[in-house]
Order: structure tokens, then C-alpha cells, then sequence
């Protein structure tokens, strides 16, 4: 099993990073094992779209979940069709903290978007 | 010669500055401006130029749409749009309508031509003649569309100016793509600022703008004289941008511009200054 973390850091005992799309690394982690690879976010930088830039990416790595803080419009649509389930990480701290969670079947199952607006800087650019 | 009024920061007086260079050279003129609103996420050069409407027409951009049947799934489509307005997830493929741009690179990378494109419409033309006479369009943009340059874009193209006409563009404030879109083509960009730290911030930015874009720029100061602020003069001095106007800082513009009436209505003796802008900028702006 896989799953999906958005971490400020390459780590396991890094900080939880809150943004879905605009997330600094993204923690594939083997709850069970914690193995773990973290891969930098393409979409931190997007100026727009980051959010389902990341969604694709998590896509990818046919993970079952993701642990955000939040989950835009799109990022939404786009991990419900790629049939991942999304939970928010509440009240923890570290990546390693919100696995236990996940696994103590303490997190926040996701079942709508959680903001409406994207965090990008520009949304009429071209 | 297509005039830009543009500023950086918002209302420093870019509509006043337009719609009065447009009434003072359209005044007894045998050859009338023609005034574009470019600004049209919030047009109000119609407030004072008072356009009979005669053309309405609606615009958008085209975005795509996936044929199921033919679709397989191979992802070139989402990998080819940088602005990620279309997901292959699994076996289904998601448009994010906002996010798209029409710039139509999905449809031509198809190996399976599952891709058709479909007009979202985004906004609304109109064109016309203000009450003073000379020709007038602006665009809107629909409330809660994001993107305003394929409006802006399909404004300037709808409108085809008689040879050697005067064109007055009043564009966004800002400086980034709305504004980019508005004063492509111009030949000469009018600055407007005010003397206050926020609109000299705003007009540095204007200025690497014109640089950029290699339009020769001058300036108009107005809300001018309340203050004493040396730096703007400082900084138009040192990029050699020339200070054309000045407008002063003065409760009886104010009061005519709230009440929809134009600058030159207010104070007809500034019709002269204007009617002289076009030909002072080609003279001493670079």
C-alpha cells in the first residue's frame, strides 16, 4: 500500500506542508513499512493549475490515499476521478505523526472540496 | 498613431486622461479618433463618452472537448497544456474549463482526433459612437471569468480603424497580461501616475513595461500639488521620460469626475493641451 503526503521537507519527520497543489515535496510513503521517496512538487511554482498538475502527479504513482491540509475545486475533481481518497492531516505535525493517524483511522476523510479560490498569484495570465 | 493611456497602479486617472484626449481631438475634427475601453474587467470610459450602442457581439475561447469513443488515454493532451486545464487520470480525462487558454495545442497533438473545440463564451463586445461623435467599443468580461486577454485580444481585432486613424486605448492598471495584451501594437504609452510612493512604485513597473515592450513613454502626473513629492520628478528625470501634463490635486475635478462629466467638460481649457499631447509625445517621448 501507498500513500501520499505534502510535506515542507524530504523527510519522514518533516513538517506537514497545509497546500495540496502548492505543496514543497510530496512523500510517497508505504504506511506499513514507512518507506518512504520524496519528490519535489512541479506545481509549487505553476502560475496556475498547480492543483491538478499535482493531482496528476499523484495519479501517477497509483497511490490509494493523500494526506493534505487542503483540497482546491480542481485538485478535488481531479484526485476523485483518479479514485484517491483524500484526509485532511487536523491537528498533526509531522509527516510520521499523520501516518499513525491515518492508520489509527483518526484523519478527516475528504468528500468535497475544502476552499474555493486557487492560491495562484496571477489568474488571468497568459 | 495608437495611443496606450496605461498606469501600473489603479486609479490614477488613466479613463479621465483617455476619454478627455479623445473628446478634445474629436472636437470639430474631420478625422475623429477612435476610442478602445480595453479594460474590460471594469470598462467605464462609457460613463463619460455616453456610446449609442449599435454592435453587440460575444466572444469567449474555445476549449476543448473529449470524444470518449475515440479517446485512449495516451496523455499527450495533458502533457502538452502547460496551463493544466486537461488531466488523464486513470481512464478518464478532466477539462478544467477556467484553467484553459484556447490556445488549441490539445486538439493538434490528438493522435486519435478525440478532440473537438467548443466557443465558451466569456465576455461581450460592443461598439458604437460616443455622443461626441467619434467611433467607440469596449469589451466585458463576464462576472467570474478569470481571463481577460482573449477578450481583450478579439476587441482589438474586431475593430478596424480607417487608415491613419487615431487610436486612444484605455488600458488595465497593472502590468502584467491584460495590460501586455492592451498596449501591443501602440506606438506611444501614456503614463499616468500620481505623486504619492504608490504611484511611483507602480509607474517604475510601467516604465521597465514600455522598456520591454520598446514603446516610447511620457508621463502625466495628476492628483498633483497637494503634496511635495521631489522623487517622482527625481525618477522621471533620471529614466529621461518626459513629464507632459500635469493635473491638479482639486475638489472641482473630483466633483465633475463623480458626476460622470469628463476633465475637458470641467475645464475646457485643458482641450488645447490635449489636442497638442499627440504631437508633443512624438516629439519628445523615446
Amino acid at each position: 500500500m501507498k500513500i501520499v503526503l505534502t510535506t515542507t521537507q524530504p523527510d519522514l519527520e518533516s513538517e506537514l506542508d497545509p497546500r495540496f497543489g502548492r505543496c514543497s515535496y510530496l512523500l510517497v510513503v508505504d504506511p506499513y513499512t514507512l518507506d518512504w521517496q520524496a519528490e519535489p512538487n512541479a506545481g509549487a511554482n505553476a502560475s496556475g493549475g498547480a492543483g491538478v498538475q499535482t493531482a496528476q502527479f499523484v495519479s501517477a504513482q497509483k497511490v490509494q490515499a493523500v494526506i493534505s491540509g487542503d483540497f482546491g475545486p480542481n485538485a478535488f475533481s481531479a484526485l476523485e476521478a483518479a479514485e484517491v481518497e483524500m484526509y485532511q492531516f487536523g491537528s498533526c505535525r509531522t509527516a510520521r505523526e499523520a501516518i499513525q493517524s491515518f492508520l489509527d483511522g483518526n484523519l478527516q476523510h475528504v468528500g468535497a472540496a475544502t476552499r474555493s479560490e486557487g492560491h495562484s498569484k496571477g489568474r488571468s495570465r497568459l | 498613431m495608437r495611443i496606450a493611456v496605461a498606469s501600473g497602479k489603479g486609479g490614477t486617472g488613466k479613463t479621465t486622461v483617455a476619454t478627455s484626449l479623445a473628446l478634445s481631438m474629436g472636437m470639430g475634427s474631420s478625422d475623429p479618433p477612435l476610442f478602445l475601453d480595453c479594460d474590460v474587467e471594469a470598462p467605464n470610459a462609457h460613463l463619460f463618452l455616453q456610446p449609442v450602442i449599435q454592435e453587440r457581439v460575444e466572444v469567449g475561447i474555445l476549449v476543448p472537448q473529449i470524444d470518449a469513443g475515440l479517446c485512449d488515454q495516451c496523455g499527450r493532451c495533458a502533457e502538452v497544456c502547460q496551463y493544466h486545464a486537461i488531466a488523464v487520470l486513470g481512464r478518464k480525462v478532466l477539462i478544467f474549463p477556467q484553467l484553459c487558454h484556447g490556445c488549441g495545442s490539445c486538439g493538434l497533438v490528438c493522435p486519435e482526433t478525440a478532440i473537438t473545440e467548443k466557443m465558451v463564451v466569456t465576455g461581450v463586445l460592443e461598439r458604437g459612437r460616443a455622443a461626441a461623435g467619434f467611433p467607440f467599443a469596449h469589451g466585458v468580461l463576464n462576472i467570474g471569468e478569470p481571463m481577460a486577454v482573449p477578450v481583450i485580444r478579439q476587441l482589438k481585432q474586431w475593430i478596424q480603424p480607417e487608415p491613419d486613424q487615431t487610436i486612444i486605448l484605455d488600458v488595465p492598471p497593472g502590468t502584467s497580461c491584460p495590460v501586455v495584451e492592451s498596449v501591443r501594437g501602440a506606438d506611444m504609452l501614456l503614463l499616468v501616475t500620481e505623486p504619492t510612493p504608490f504611484g511611483l512604485h507602480d509607474l517604475k513597473l510601467a516604465v521597465e513595461l514600455s522598456h520591454e515592450l520598446k514603446i516610447p513613454a511620457g508621463v502625466i502626473v495628476n492628483r498633483d500639488g497637494k503634496a511635495v513629492f521631489p522623487d517622482l520628478d527625481f525618477f522621471c528625470a533620471q529614466a529621461d521620460i518626459p513629464i507632459l501634463l500635469r493635473i491638479p490635486f482639486e475638489r472641482q475635478i473630483a466633483a465633475g469626475i463623480a458626476q460622470g462629466r469628463a476633465l475637458v467638460e470641467i475645464h475646457p481649457e485643458y482641450i488645447n493641451i490635449f489636442r497638442q499631447l499627440p504631437a508633443r509625445m512624438a516629439l519628445e517621448c523615446r
